[in-house]
């Protein structure tokens, strides 16, 4: 439907095309079901489960003596706003993997939070240097209200896939909806197809 | 838990345009097909211009679920809001507006929930808010609630004549509203904080419930969200009892 009146507003061109029904936001919102976890690196650790067994468990020293990994990127939330041109540093998965000599599983991963988030996606999408646990955001640490200490970083996918304060990852057969997924929001999350919430 | 439906874009028709305040406008507007939703819910609005090019944004419903048939939005006029300039400038009633919803769902309140609940909102944070009010309103069983309520100014109290009136007829609902302007002039008869929510200010609107809230609802901006959420997790409320959310950037 073509809506009365409205002729959008004159915008700068993009340096790049953004995802459908998105907007281009310079700020960095914060949207969190929650309030902001106290998370303490002394404390933190990250872990791995493939097939109902914990293949590896790093602490936040650990974490930060593997091999690290910059990605310059695009990010596009969900409430409708894209950020572009983002810096990001952190581990991949598949450095955690080889650090635990663990071939790549398939299937589903679950990622798992404090504060309880979770959400679910292909183990292909965090694998092959798709994915990070990201604790750098513009070669500062990554902010408590942004996800700091560490957040998976899933930049292909609408950002709710991101999780903040990440825990542990669950590789599993079966896709299982995680919490936004449980009210309605979409299994996979592609920005690019608009794929929302649950039936797009 | 089951998966929500989200609901098939429909088209809506707006029924009235009213100033709430200096920069929110209330619409009312007609559901083409019956939409049930649950209290802080949101729908996503789509504007559409003749080459194609849509802009989307949400917002939250301030209507009471009871009706299903039309919704109310508050939108509040953002600095280079290009949807909220279209709808302060441009929309009038009868006009057409492409919608669906109801989303989100963590964010929401039922009058079945009866033990003692805060709610805390920034500014048009109220929105969600004052439909869960609206709802239980309506109920029999209204648990002990509390409403802490920070706007700049008295002008920028939203549905405060509504929400005193709640608080009239029903004792087991407290509402303060908290003014965030030290000049903001407010008329005598109304009592009314003057300084942020600080802890203090949520220590004592805590001891109206008689126990600790078994659930807390907090919408705003991020600063003011963040802000408050460090507060309740300090006074010991459960991470998970605490819901929250933001806007702005």
């Amino acid at each position: 439907m073509i809506t009365n009146n409205f002729f959008g507003r004159k915008r700068p061109e993009p340096t790049r095309p953004v995802p459908p029904g998105q907007y281009l936001e310079d700020g960095f919102p914060v949207l969190s079901a929650g309030p902001t976890p106290k998370v303490d690196t002394a404390t933190w650790d990250f872990s791995i489960e493939i097939g109902g067994a914990e293949i590896g468990t790093w602490s936040w020293d650990q974490l930060n003596a593997l091999p690290q990994t910059d990605i310059h990127t695009d990010i596009h939330c969900v409430t409708k706003w894209s950020k572009q041109d983002t810096d990001w540093r952190g581990v991949t998965i598949d450095a955690l993997l080889e650090d635990a000599g663990v071939e790549p599983p398939t299937g589903f991963v679950m990622a798992g939070c404090d504060g309880g988030y979770t959400t679910n996606v292909p183990a292909a999408d965090v694998l092959d240097g798709k994915a990070l646990l990201a604790h750098t955001y513009d070669n500062e640490p990554l902010a408590p209200e942004h996800g700091g200490p560490v957040r998976l970083f899933i930049p292909h996918l609408y950002l709710w896939k991101s999780a903040k304060w990440i825990r542990s990852l669950t590789f599993m057969d079966q896709d299982v909806p995680g919490f936004w997924e449980r009210y309605g929001y979409h299994m996979y999350g592609d920005p690019w197809r608009e794929q929302r919430y649950s039936n797009d | 838990m089951n998966i929500d439906p989200v609901r098939e874009w429909q088209i809506a028709t707006v029924t009235s345009v009213n100033d709430e305040s200096p920069r929110v406008k209330l619409f009312k507007l007609d559901l083409a097909n019956e939409t049930k939703f649950r209290a802080g819910q949101y729908f996503d609005i789509r504007l559409t211009a003749p080459d194609g090019y849509q802009a989307q944004r949400s917002y939250s419903v301030t209507s009471s679920p009871e009706d299903s048939n039309s919704i109310e939005l508050a939108i509040e006029l953002i600095a280079d809001g290009e949807v909220s300039a279209y709808f302060h400038e441009i929309v009038k009633p009868d006009d057409q507006i492409e919608l669906r919803g109801p989303i989100g769902g963590h964010f929401t309140l039922s009058p079945n929930f009866t033990k003692p609940v805060l709610l805390v909102a920034g500014g048009s944070g109220i929105a969600p808010i004052i439909s869960m009010l609206r709802h239980r309103r309506s109920s029999t069983r209204i648990a002990p609630t509390v409403l802490m309520f920070s706007v700049r100014t008295e002008a920028d109290a939203l549905f405060a004549q509504e929400l005193e009136d709640m608080a009239q007829e029903n004792p087991n609902l407290h509402i303060i509203i908290a003014l965030t302007r030290s000049e903001s002039e407010t008329p005598d008869s109304k009592q009314r904080e003057t300084r942020r929510i600080d802890r203090s200010m949520i220590d004592s609107a805590i001891t109206k419930l008689a126990e600790q809230p078994a659930r807390a609802y907090v919408c705003g901006g991020t600063d003011f969200v963040e802000s408050i959420g460090n507060h309740l997790l300090d006074i010991g409320l459960a991470y998970h009892d605490i819901r929250t959310e933001r806007f702005g950037p």
